[in-house]
This record gives C-alpha cells, sequence and structure tokens, in this order.
C-alpha cells in the first residue's frame, strides 16, 4: 500500500475560496455571488481584489440563482456561493429550469455539505444534494477530497462551458492531492493500484478510505483505491476496468445512500458487469447535532466503517 | 420604423397567429397572450434596438425576457414576424419534435428564446442578472422584461426586487402585465395583492409609471418616459393595464380564457372579429 503524505490540514472551503482568489485573477469573466455567508464560503479574498465582479445577494438563494443564470447569458462565468443545503434543494426548481434545462453556464458552488457540517445539526446538513444535482439533465457533478483538490477544481470548472454543481465541506481534513495539481472533469483518479478489492471514494470519505486501506494492507488485504472526483459524468471506464479486475466493489461517500456516488456505480456495474458491492452511506435518515468525528461514527461513516464494507464484500465475493 | 396604425395591423395579425396557434394545438394560453400583444409588438417592432440574426449574449442590443412563459404563442410569433425565425413554423407549436414548445425554452435554440420560462418567478432575477452583465460589459443597451401579476405571488420576485434597488440596476425596464386575473379567478380572490402593486414596488425602491396595454400610442409615450430613467439608479417598472383576452368580445377580461383552446366554432367566431392584416401562416 503506498504511503501518503499529509501535506497539511485544512478545510475544502478554503481551497475554494484560493481558488476563486486565483481565477478571479486570470479570468476577468469570473463574478461571484454570495447569499450571505461571504466568510463561511471564503469568498473574502475574491471579494477584496474584485469588488465590481462580486455581488452580495442577501439571504435569497433562489434569485442568485436566476441572477447568475441571467449573467451568463451576457458572457460571464458566475459562481454562486452557498451551503450546499442552500444551494440545491432550497432552489431546486430556479436550477432546474434557468440552469439545467437553459444549459447556462453558473457554477453553484456548495460548503458545508454532509454531516461534517456538525454542531448546525440536521436542518444544515444535506444529505441529498449529490443526487438531486446529478438528476439533473446537463449537470455535471463534483465532490473533491481535499483543500489542493478543490482549489484545482474550482479553478477548472472555469474552462467547462456548462453547468456545475461543485460540493465541498466545512471542516479541516488532511489535504494530500499535489499542489497546482490538474484537475481534469471526469476522470477518476487512481491512488493506490491493488488486487483484491476496489474503493470508489468521493469527498471527505477518500482520506477515510486511505485510512482503511493501511488497516486492510495490514490484513493481507490488496485494495484498489479510486478518486471519484466527478460523480457526473462517471468515468465508466475506470470503474469497469477496476471491477473487472477485482471483482469487488465498495463505495464510500459522506451521502445518502438513495442518489449518491455508490448509487451511480451500483447502476452502471448491474447493468454492464454485475459485481458485489457494499455501500458505505448514510441509510435513509437525517443526521443530527455533534462534531464531525462523532457523527461520522455514529451514521457509520468512519474508517472501521469502510474496512467492514470490505471485509463484507470480499466474504460475498467468496 | 412602424407608425401608430402599422404597429396596431401587426398586433392584429399576431392576435390572429396566436388564436390558430393554440386552435391547432388544442391546448395554450389565449387569454394573457391576447392581452399583452399590443405591448410585445410595440416592443419588437417599435421601441428595442435588436438583431433578428440572433445572438445568445445580445451584445449591444436590448434585450427581451418574458417570465410568464405560458404565454409564448405571443413571444413566439412577435419573433416570428420580426424575422428570428419563418413564419409558417407557427404551425408547430406545441407539437413533437418542434422549437416551438409549450413553454419557451432554448435546448430546441429557437432564435429569440435566451431562458427557458414558464415555471413562474424566476424571469425577473434572469433579467436583472443580464441587466449587470450589460453594466460589466460596459454594454449600453437595455434589458426589457415582462412578467404577469398572478405570478409576483411567487417569492423569488420579491427577492429580485428587493436586489435591483439595493445594487441600483438601473438599465432594467419591467413590465406587469396588470390584467387582474389568473388561473382560478381573479387576482384579488386568488391572493389579493394586485390593489397596491405600485405602492409595494415603489417601496421597494424602483421607479414606477403606469401605461394602458391596449392604446399603441400610450405604449409608445410610456416607454419612451421610461427610458429617460435609465441611468439614474433606480431599476424601472411599468404597471400595465390589460384586459386578459383582449379584443374578443366573449374573451375580454375572463380567466376563463386562461389556459383553454378555443374550439372551431369559438375560432371563427374570434378571427371575424380580427381582420387579417397581413397573411395568415
Amino acid at each position: 500500500m503506498k504511503k501518503f503524505e499529509v501535506i497539511n490540514v485544512k478545510d475544502t472551503r478554503s481551497g475554494f475560496g484560493a481558488g476563486l482568489s486565483e481565477l478571479g485573477k486570470k479570468n476577468p469573466n469570473v463574478v461571484a455571488l454570495c447569499a450571505d455567508l461571504t466568510g463561511s464560503l471564503k469568498m473574502d479574498a475574491f471579494q477584496k481584489e474584485h469588488p465590481e465582479r462580486f455581488f452580495q445577494v442577501g439571504i435569497a438563494e433562489a434569485n442568485m440563482i436566476g441572477l447568475a443564470a441571467g449573467m451568463a447569458i451576457g458572457d460571464k462565468i458566475p459562481y454562486t456561493g452557498t451551503f450546499a443545503n442552500f444551494s440545491t434543494g432550497r432552489v431546486y426548481d430556479q436550477i432546474r429550469q434557468s440552469v439545467a434545462y437553459s444549459n447556462k453556464n453558473v457554477k453553484i458552488c456548495a460548503s458545508h455539505a454532509g454531516l461534517t457540517l456538525g454542531e448546525d445539526g440536521a436542518t444544515h446538513q444535506i444529505l441529498e444534494d449529490i443526487g438531486l444535482m446529478k438528476m439533473l439533465p446537463n449537470m455535471t457533478v463534483i465532490n473533491p477530497c481535499d483543500y489542493n483538490q478543490t482549489k484545482a477544481a474550482t479553478i477548472a470548472i472555469a474552462d467547462y462551458e456548462g453547468p456545475v454543481y461543485l460540493r465541498f465541506g466545512r471542516p479541516a481534513v488532511p489535504n494530500f492531492t499535489p499542489e497546482n495539481q490538474t484537475f481534469e472533469i471526469g476522470k477518476a483518479l487512481l491512488l493506490n493500484e491493488g488486487s483484491d478489492v476496489t474503493i470508489f471514494a468521493t469527498g471527505h470519505l477518500v482520506w477515510k478510505s486511505i485510512e482503511a486501506a493501511y488497516l486492510l494492507a495490514e490484513k493481507g488485504i490488496s485494495v484498489e483505491l479510486i478518486n471519484i472526483h466527478t460523480i457526473k459524468p462517471l468515468d465508466k471506464e475506470a470503474v469497469l476496468k477496476s471491477a473487472q479486475k477485482t471483482r469487488a466493489v465498495v463505495t464510500a461517500e459522506e451521502h445518502q445512500m438513495n442518489g449518491g456516488l455508490g448509487d451511480s456505480i451500483c447502476q452502471l456495474l448491474a447493468l454492464q458487469m454485475p459485481t458485489p458491492v457494499e455501500m458505505v452511506a448514510v441509510n435513509d435518515t437525517f443526521g443530527e447535532s455533534g462534531t464531525p468525528d462523532q457523527l461520522m461514527k455514529k451514521y457509520g461513516l468512519d474508517v472501521q466503517d469502510v474496512v467492514a464494507a470490505v471485509e463484507r464484500v470480499l466474504a460475498r465475493k467468496g | 420604423m412602424a407608425d401608430i396604425t402599422q404597429l396596431q395591423q401587426i398586433a392584429t395579425q399576431v392576435r390572429r397567429d396566436i388564436l390558430r396557434m393554440v386552435h391547432g394545438a388544442k391546448s395554450g394560453h389565449p387569454g394573457g397572450s391576447l392581452g399583452c400583444a399590443d405591448f410585445l409588438t410595440a416592443l419588437y417592432f417599435k421601441v428595442m434596438k435588436h438583431n433578428p440574426d440572433f445572438s445568445m449574449n445580445g451584445k449591444d442590443e436590448d434585450i427581451f425576457f418574458l417570465s410568464n412563459g405560458h404565454i409564448s404563442p405571443l413571444f413566439y410569433s412577435v419573433l416570428a414576424r420580426s424575422g428570428y425565425f419563418p413564419i409558417q413554423e407557427l404551425k408547430t407549436f406545441r407539437m413533437l419534435n418542434s422549437r416551438l414548445q409549450g413553454h419557451p425554452a432554448t435546448a430546441e435554440h429557437l432564435p429569440g428564446v435566451r431562458v427557458a420560462s414558464g415555471s413562474l418567478g424566476q424571469g425577473l432575477s434572469v433579467a436583472i442578472g443580464a441587466a449587470l452583465a450589460k453594466k460589466l460589459n460596459g454594454d449600453k443597451q437595455l434589458v426589457y422584461a415582462l412578467m404577469g401579476d398572478g405570478e409576483i405571488q411567487e417569492g423569488q420576485n420579491w427577492e429580485a426586487l428587493m436586489f435591483a434597488a439595493h445594487h441600483k440596476v438601473d438599465n432594467i425596464i419591467v413590465t406587469i402585465d396588470y390584467n387582474g386575473q389568473q388561473i382560478d379567478g381573479s387576482t384579488m380572490e386568488v391572493m389579493g395583492i394586485g390593489n397596491d402593486i405600485e405602492a409595494k414596488v415603489k417601496a421597494f425602491g424602483w421607479e414606477i409609471l403606469h401605461m394602458n396595454g391596449h392604446d399603441m400610442q400610450n405604449i409608445i409615450d410610456t416607454m419612451s418616459k421610461a427610458k429617460t430613467f435609465v441611468g439614474k439608479g433606480k431599476p424601472i417598472f411599468i404597471i400595465m393595464k390589460t384586459e386578459m383576452g383582449e379584443p374578443i368580445d366573449f374573451m375580454v377580461g375572463s380567466h376563463k380564457w386562461h389556459g383553454i383552446a378555443p374550439s372551431d366554432s369559438d375560432l371563427e367566431k374570434a378571427l371575424a372579429q380580427l381582420p387579417s392584416t397581413l397573411e395568415d401562416y
């Protein structure tokens, strides 16, 4: 098992803020809109550097999405910022009609996704957003795993013409992917080659899966670990290639089982290459208040849960 | 540029198109379409500087957004009659494989449509966004938008009204079709927001004008006056009084014709009240 060096421990939302700031300097068409969460989304740098291209919209997310669609018509590249809950569920029809169906070049940037939002509780902990967004035709769905990857994704999506949902989180997590990496939308990243089982992980569950793979390696289990940062379009070739090789799959994500990455992979495998799959995801329940670590443990998204899922799938593989 | 008589003739032909399209499709929304026919004709044939050789970004053109997308028959007729696409294409309205969807959409690349609308309450935000983009691009042309009065019951409109005033988006002229009717009845019966729209929108910080949506000269004059407020720090809002179904005697002023198609005999009776002025498709 390859060893991954932790460069530092940082929140992915800061990667977004850094990426947006860097992008603002080189692309004059990039504009940013924020619904009263500038500090939380780390959009302050862009706001300070480009006040004429930053639009405070107040607590009015529906209007923010519509404004962004209109600005895209005028060749701007709008980045909207608010929590994942208010970026998706709250404004679903605005995104559906004005952005996705109208195919506008809007980048919906969503922080504080999932359980790791923590103490604010289930009202704010959206676990359905990937599903909501991936069901929309024309929508690209990206969920990076650390600071560097989020920064790279933030910059890369400006060069892609079309609606994008970019999902990231609140807590500081290990930052281990290369600085100044090239982010390729829709390209799965092979983190570790293995032969017994494949773990497809996204977002915060990528590092959890790395830690799980270390523990499994000690037990003599060879894990192939693949980072799926783009849930839609899914890198089908990479998924099928690895599943064919290991014949046992675990998916891991900070999202509902319904509608998430695991659901996409199961659909692909069921249709093209039936393979035993175990899913590490939240199983049809809301979250609650607590620290991120406590919540990940209680809701079955911790390192030990990934290990257990691998053991279950290996038992089924026979 | 068309004179008043010519504009009235075009509007009459547009009304014939609307009735024939909705009749042909056996579905659609004739009431509001007929009511706004004079306004949209004036906009496309007199008021706006626009190019039927359509570009999505509308650079250096005035651009229009229809928020109450259900009056698509009117929008399509005016676009076709302005040269955006062949007039004969109007006969495909609401049919399979047509570019003329039930509600306006961009997916089929119909020239003249810049965003999908129909799910109500969204067009104002989009139009304000487009106006902001024009400002950022140094584009001096204007953004026009039309919305329904029932539609203002959607909360997003109030977010948008608040935003545009706060950010001094003063290159947009929004018109509300104040016909007092919606699907379930009069706006006063359904959700009584209609009798003081002026006070409400003015309180949000918009410049307010009034217009008679069936007096072509008044439309031209009011739109000219509205333009004098451009660049003065306030977004501009026109309350346009219309009658749903105008001028068909058995349709005027009734919400019953909001969303149903005329029968063969209804169509015959209605067209008899609108002598063809250009040529039917």
